[in-house]
């Protein structure tokens, strides 16, 4: 998430103290990306120094206001008009993992599969509820992709449960692997 | 939400096993699937292609025998009643929605809603009354009078979904849904699904889509015909504590 990029698109809108900046980035993001001020008054001080952003006159000594300049405003339009990076193809933790269950002997990478798919259910549950619950339309946005990204990674892993037990009934090996938990197959498997 | 651990479930489900066919082109479809549903609880039923999704659910529904095992719905025995006696725990207690809607053109959304009623033999005036109740919880009051053809795919689903619990139906099935209805118009239905759970319906939703399941209260997964992995809704604190990134 790119704090340096919000706080921009902020200013934006009109000068702002530290603390506005805050509470405004919150509300407007549905409160799900929780910003400490001493990060907000850090970057600020990075933009400053880029000529991003500048002090504007300050109306009481304690508190500093902060103006976009217009290389700021400039960098705020690239933003909007430059795509966020696609993450990068095999960086994916939860791949990494199940990629090494596969080929490593004496694991069971269908119960390793079935324990991340449990815990991306249960959020995706959560997730659900809370929206379910919620009246603030900046947070269900940011639920939503949240939701969409946990089903995703869900049908992921169906496939590739789906996949691997077509590959062992191939090889001969019993088609799916009985259930049981992680743990008890690497006690299996030290044995 | 859920029910008391204590009352007895709406339906219940016990080794219930399913084989189509016989001899060497026998075809094991559920193999002894265990499954208690409560009132107030909706539990989604996931599965590959060919998990058996489908026969658990018309074999909850009364629709099709199973080959072995206990099915009872509302304390009742379905093995033991009669085809009478079925038919009419099907129309009097289980509301069955599907993915095409099963809607009669020629007859209005409130007349389809209205026909389980009238064929249970309640008065035209009740089962009209009822229809217009049931079609007014999903927000379709205004649309009463329209045939199928001149409502939209969502509203179709929700007049599906008035005529599956109209009356008293403790326990509403559910196939696939939200078939080809659009994200937002198929999170519609399964609102109006997860409404008459908190009401106190018993609902099994059949669904191969994740997003769907998580309406649920329960998530049980089919595979080689039982009830392999199940999970249960956490808590809503956990939330975000280093959940989804």
């Amino acid at each position: 998430m790119s704090v340096k990029h919000s706080l921009l698109v902020l200013l934006g809108d009109g000068d702002r103290y530290g603390y506005e900046l805050r509470a405004e980035f919150e509300q407007r993001t549905g409160g799900v990306w929780p910003l400490n001020v001493g990060q907000v008054y850090s970057t600020l001080e990075r933009l400053e120094r880029d000529g991003l952003v500048l002090r504007a006159a300050a109306g009481d000594e304690r508190q500093v206001r902060y103006a976009l300049t217009e290389a700021g405003r400039a960098e705020v339009g690239a933003w909007w008009a430059t795509p966020v990076p696609v993450a990068n193809v095999g960086r994916d933790d939860v791949a990494l993992k199940i990629a090494l269950a596969v080929t490593s002997p004496g694991v069971d990478a269908g119960a390793v599969i079935h324990e991340q798919r449990r815990a991306v259910m249960t959020s995706l549950q959560e997730l659900n509820r809370t929206k379910r619950a919620s009246t603030d339309a900046a947070w269900d946005l940011v639920a939503d992709a949240l939701i969409f990204r946990a089903e995703a990674e869900i049908r992921w892993l169906d496939h590739t449960e789906q996949r691997l037990s077509l590959t062992r009934s191939k090889a001969g090996l019993p088609a799916a692997a009985p259930r049981r938990s992680v743990a008890a197959s690497e006690a299996e498997a030290a044995r | 939400m859920t029910a008391a651990p204590d009352a007895s479930p709406v339906l219940r489900l016990r080794d219930v096993a399913k084989t189509y066919g016989a001899g060497e082109a026998a075809v094991a479809a559920l193999t002894g699937a265990s499954l208690d549903v409560h009132g107030g609880e909706m539990v989604a039923v996931m599965g590959t292609s060919g998990s058996g999704k489908s026969t658990l659910l018309a074999i909850a529904g009364g629709l099709l025998a199973p080959t072995s095992g206990e099915v009872e719905v509302a304390g009742r025995p379905l093995a033991t009643l009669s085809t009478r006696r079925l038919a009419a725990v099907r129309r009097e207690v289980i509301g069955f929605v599907f993915q095409d809607f099963n809607l009669l053109p020629s007859l209005t959304a409130l007349e389809n809603v209205a026909l389980p009623l009238d064929l249970g033999g309640a008065s035209t005036a009740t089962a009209r009354s009822e229809a217009r109740r049931a079609l007014a919880t999903l927000g379709m009051r205004e649309r009463a009078r329209s045939f199928p053809d001149e409502l939209s795919g969502g509203q179709r689903q929700r007049v599906a979904i008035a005529r599956a619990i109209v009356g008293e139906r403790r326990l509403l099935l559910a196939d696939e849904p939200t078939g080809a209805l659009d994200s937002v118009t198929g999170e519609h239905v399964l609102e109006a699904l997860r409404e008459r759970a908190d009401e106190g319906a018993a609902v099994v939703l059949v669904t191969h889509d994740a997003r769907h399941a998580a309406w649920a209260d329960r998530i049980v997964y089919l595979g080689d015909g039982r009830i392999v992995d199940e999970t249960r809704a956490a808590r809503p604190e956990s939330l975000l504590s280093g959940g989804v990134q």
